[in-house]
């Protein structure tokens, strides 16, 4: 009997469909309406439809940059994040001690907002800030402007590193679990035939963490493009990112059009890398034989 | 199945979560009811005598405490819950009560750019009547031509208004060219003041608020354009005003870069990181805090066509349909004495806009800005530059556009005559959206939208 | 052989190499490299924890700094100047203590909506292949992928004419509409990863699918569940937009907090940041042996 059918005499919707009511009812409430409302706002001026709100994105001077800086920061900082958090999850798995105290501590910033982590980075690389404070004392100089707007690699690395540390334990988290279910079994026989350290994460442990990673790689690019508490906090206004226009937009300048054009860029262009994961990453679950 | 092995990182949960998970459950079962029937632990009250008071200014801790003890005094017939926000979610807040018909506010408060957008779509109670009432308090007529937004409404009662001056480090006056007084420099002084201190200190020393949510663009709009040009719109792409460009990318030459990401001078005026610095009285404020003596506030300098500064407004507004109007307007009343203002001015630095003698008894900081300001609205040369009037939601954006043009020109160092056709034609498309006509100190352009010269 | 430690292997207690070994005739090098490698591995370990763990400790110290000591350059790296005075000053402010409590009452009420909801759902993506699974998907995926900002004003509006404004209930409603995508997801690859026969067996012998998935699934789901619950929980606690447009007077901590953060001078800053991050530390501390087993941990 598969868990698939009813039960014979109970006429009902399909089972699948029942359990997905609840959770679309309730987004289809709240956001529905709201996202019609947002959505059409990008293409509304004056009480027409007008492609005005699109062509005032496009030709503002920080646009360009702005996508540019997002799609840079996203390249480097996902991939970077998760060999991290790869590199974290093995080290773990191989249980040295103090193991429990590192995952904790690792974990951590999984809940620090981000508005927090900007303030907590803030404090280490400002002008006055404590590595400054250290390298000065080591007698390296008298610091340097990491942060300013004439150092614009620096800049880019300030908020690299920053990113990086914050939203790692995400990743590290869903991979460390992904780890544990992988049976020692197969792992222990690739040892016994010879294989090394490297031959046995490339052909046994990667390819059963598969599930791990693709919802990992969503989430984490999905988030990723919602972020810029931090890149704000560190360099102000010096390096423009999409969602940080999107809120000066609608916030400050009180231009909820050019905001909802800007949104539904950043939303395109989510929607298209995690299209790509689900695909490259695709693994037939629901219809998987049982281990 | 064989039970789930001990994870190294504690015991196992498996059999653990079951009892924890339920004592949870209970928990949060037991809770929801109880919370979704109280709604809330914030201070939902007993509607009547508690009116809310939703406002952009004083956000900070401190400031927000004691503006809450002033409005305990002043206001004896009731409780006043006085909430601050961000402008943004402010915004929304009003906006969404307004429209749906079920106004919780009673009472807003907000800078004049707070506040204009919202009046001009309609957000707001006309206050006419009030503002007669209050018509012997003595506000300064400027003040009472921006509440009206360009229209002949008056939709916010005046509050409070402060200004920009200068702050600056006692070791800083050292440096100040022969034959310049701190309290009658002209540009040209304060350029050749900010090298000199540059070369003795090795490092520039001067600062600007150019971050993200500095008032750079006031500095340009109230400041250095009617000082250099003596317009702010109609005079944006003249040949003063390329001159003023010239001027400013120098004076940036000796100023710290790290005023890219300044928001408020008081901290690194307190740091020694700046030791001369420009802002609003109320973000330097805290920098003579710990140290009075060692600070000097001077008014600003002076240009060729005089010494131009902007009066910051703030005002107190009704979101229309809003309930308890009466007792609002008597809140207003009791906020709109010379006592109450005075008060305010002594706890958190902003300046009174009834007729008020300013007492002697201030605290050290605030006395240092009172005599900058005072000296700077009475003294020869002084030139008044009001912010956008009737600009409506498109104030944010000419905001934007300064700091564009400062970014661009500045920052940048794009060609000064470009940059300016360019932005130029940006702030004509804004106005002629808004027709907005012109405003001190550009000359009256009698109702026609101000055209950009 | 394996030139790492894999996770089969226990760790040995190390033996005294020297002289008295080489005489002995074995061969004690593979143990030294063995030892090296544990070695190596600590101190990788502790390299990564320093990153991870230094940024809290400056915060800390800043939040306990007096003013004076933040203002100087350079700055002290260890605790010269401790003082509680800014901790002490924003701790006595008005509308912590309510904010705070509105926080858990909303935290706790969406981590019981969003299961409620989300993990029903991940079941049925887990265990069912229908048309419009991947579209569900999708469609999930877009809520999360859009700015939060662009719907505040319509949603706000709506909440106000639904009578949800200003109330512990409605935040929790968005909180949990922003936490569905992750447990849905997550809850999809727990629910994966229990094996069918097991939950079959039951079936065959009598049990409801009801009963099958309450007392086979649930169990060896719930470690994972009890994940999910733990980020949306994380979630709303450090979600501040939402909160800060669709609350007045009922607001949570982050958004009383956050929002005037930028505004306040530098010790308050500290201050704030590090209240913020306390409770963090202390619910990740409490909940940390239900992270790890988001897949359930039957290993065969």
């Amino acid at each position: 009997m598969s868990s698939a059918a009813g039960r014979p005499g109970r006429l009902r919707l399909p089972t699948p469909y029942l359990l997905l009511i609840p959770s679309a009812l309730t987004l289809a409430a709240l956001f529905g309406w709201p996202m019609v409302q947002g959505v059409l706002a990008a293409f509304r001026h004056d009480g027409g439809f007008s492609l005005d709100n699109v062509h005032r994105m496009v030709s503002d001077q920080r646009f360009g940059s702005a996508v540019r800086n997002t799609l840079l920061l996203i390249a480097v900082v996902v991939p970077l994040q998760f060999v991290l958090a790869l590199a974290m999850a093995l080290l773990l798995q191989a249980r040295p001690k103090f193991s429990g105290l590192y995952f904790y501590l690792w974990a951590v910033p999984l809940a620090i907002s981000d508005l927090a982590a900007g303030l907590v980075w803030l404090s280490i690389l400002d002008d006055q800030g404590y590595l400054n404070s250290v390298l000065h004392r080591l007698g390296l100089g008298d610091g340097y402007s990491w942060l300013s707007y004439q150092h614009g690699s620096t800049m880019f690395l300030a908020v690299v590193v920053a990113e990086v540390w914050r939203a790692t334990a995400l990743v590290l988290v869903i991979l460390v679990a992904g780890m544990q279910v992988i049976p020692r079994d197969y792992d222990e026989a690739a040892a016994v035939f010879g294989a090394t350290f490297w031959q046995r994460l490339r052909y046994v442990t990667l390819p059963l963490l598969k599930p791990s990673l693709q919802v990992a790689l969503i989430l984490r690019t999905i988030l990723a493009f919602q972020t810029f508490a931090v890149a704000r906090a560190l360099t102000g206004d010096n390096y423009p990112l999409l969602v940080g226009e999107t809120y000066q937009w609608y916030l400050d300048l009180q231009n909820p059009g050019v905001a909802s054009a800007i949104a539904l860029l950043i939303l395109a262009i989510s929607i298209f890398t995690a299209s790509i994961y689900l695909r490259a990453l695709r693994q037939p679950d629901a219809i998987r034989e049982a281990r | 199945m064989h039970p789930p092995e001990a994870s190294p990182y504690g015991p196992n949960p498996a059999t653990l979560s079951r009892r924890d998970l339920l004592r949870l459950g209970i928990a949060a079962g037991v809770g929801a009811p109880l919370l979704t029937a109280c709604g809330g632990f914030g201070d939902t009250g007993g509607g009547g005598d508690k009116l809310v008071f939703l406002s952009t200014q004083f956000a900070p801790v401190e400031e927000a405490e004691r503006f809450r003890g002033i409005l305990k005094s002043a206001y004896t017939a009731g409780s006043v819950d006085y909430v601050t926000s961000d402008p943004g979610p402010y915004n929304s807040k009003v906006r969404s009560e307004v429209r749906a018909g079920k106004v919780g506010t009673n009472l807003i408060g907000g800078v004049h750019g707070d506040l204009a957008p919202l009046a001009r779509d309609g957000q707001l109670e006309d206050l006419g009547g009030l503002a007669q009432k209050l018509a012997g308090r003595g506000y300064a007529k400027d003040l009472l031509e921006l509440a009206k937004v360009g229209t002949n409404t008056t939709y916010y009662i005046p509050w409070a208004q402060a200004t920009f001056i200068l702050a600056a480090s006692n070791t800083a006056l050292q440096y100040l060219p022969p034959g310049a007084t701190i309290d009658n420099l002209t540009y040209d002084q304060f350029l050749a003041w900010a090298k000199a201190a540059k070369q003795a200190a090795g490092k520039p020393v001067f600062g600007v608020p150019a971050g993200p949510k500095g008032l750079i663009h006031r500095f340009l709009q109230g400041y250095l354009y009617p000082a250099f040009t003596g317009g702010e719109i109609t005079k944006f792409r003249s040949p003063e005003a390329v001159t003023m460009w010239g001027y400013l990318k120098e004076l940036w030459s000796v100023c710290t870069p790290a005023s890219a990401n300044f928001d408020f001078m008081q901290e690194p005026l307190a740091a020694k990181q700046v030791l001369v610095a420009w802002d609003h009285v109320a973000r330097l404020v805290n920098a003579p805090k710990d140290a009075p003596d060692q600070f000097v506030m001077a008014p600003v300098p002076s240009g060729p066509k005089g010494r131009a500064y902007m009066p910051v407004l703030t005002g107190l507004a009704i979101p229309k349909g809003a309930p308890a109007r009466d007792k609002t307007e008597q809140l207003i009343e009791a906020l709109s004495t010379p006592d109450v203002q005075l008060d305010v001015l002594r706890k958190n630095a902003f300046f009174p806009t009834v007729q008020a003698t300013i007492p002697s008894d201030l605290p050290a900081a605030v006395r240092l800005e009172a005599d900058a300001v005072r000296k700077q609205q009475t003294g020869s040369g002084a030139l008044i530059a009001l912010p956008p009037v009737g600009l409506g939601t498109g104030e944010g954006e000419l905001t934007k556009i300064y700091k564009d043009t400062f970014a661009r020109i500045v920052l940048k160092n794009e060609a000064i005559a470009k940059v300016l056709a360019d932005e130029g034609d940006r702030v004509q498309k804004l106005l002629a959206d808004s027709k907005a006509p012109c405003w001190t100190p550009d000359p009256d352009s009698g109702g026609q939208t101000c055209q950009v010269g | 052989m394996s030139a790492l430690a894999g996770p089969a292997e226990p760790a040995r207690p190390a033996e005294p190499a020297g002289p008295a070994a080489a005489e002995s005739g074995v061969d004690r090098s593979p143990l030294r490299r063995r030892r090296r490698q544990r070695a190596l591995l600590q101190l990788a370990a502790v390299a990564i924890t320093l990153f991870m763990a230094a940024p809290i400790y400056l915060i800390t110290l800043a939040a306990f700094s007096s003013r004076q000591a933040l203002n100087e350059y350079p700055k002290s790296v260890l605790p010269t100047d401790v003082s509680t005075e800014t901790l002490r000053g924003f701790l006595s402010s008005a509308g912590i203590v309510p904010s705070f409590l509105n926080s858990v009452a909303v935290g706790l009420l969406a981590v019981l909506l969003s299961i409620g909801l989300g993990a029903p759902a991940g079941y049925a993506i887990a265990r069912y292949a229908f048309r419009g699974r991947d579209a569900y998907q999708i469609v999930l995926l877009i809520t999360r992928a859009l700015p939060v900002v662009v719907l505040s004003i319509p949603l706000a509006e709506l909440f106000i004419s639904w009578q949800l404004y200003d109330t512990v209930l409605g935040i929790a409603l968005m909180h949990t509409a922003l936490a569905l995508p992750t447990t849905v997801l997550i809850s999809a690859s727990v629910f994966v990863s229990v094996p069918r026969d097991v939950e079959e067996a039951a079936l065959i012998f009598g049990a409801t699918p009801l009963a099958a998935f309450r007392r086979v699934v649930l169990p060896i789901a719930r470690p994972g569940i009890a994940a999910s619950a733990i980020f949306t929980f994380v979630l709303s606690w450090n979600e501040v937009l939402g909160a800060a447009i669709l609350a007045l007077r009922n607001r949570t901590l982050p958004a009383q907090v956050l929002g005037s953060l930028s505004n306040s001078p530098l010790a308050y800053r500290f201050a704030g940041g590090f209240a913020l991050v306390v409770p963090s530390l202390v619910f990740i501390f409490v909940m940390r042996r239900y992270l790890l087993n988001m897949w359930g941990t039957t290993i065969r």
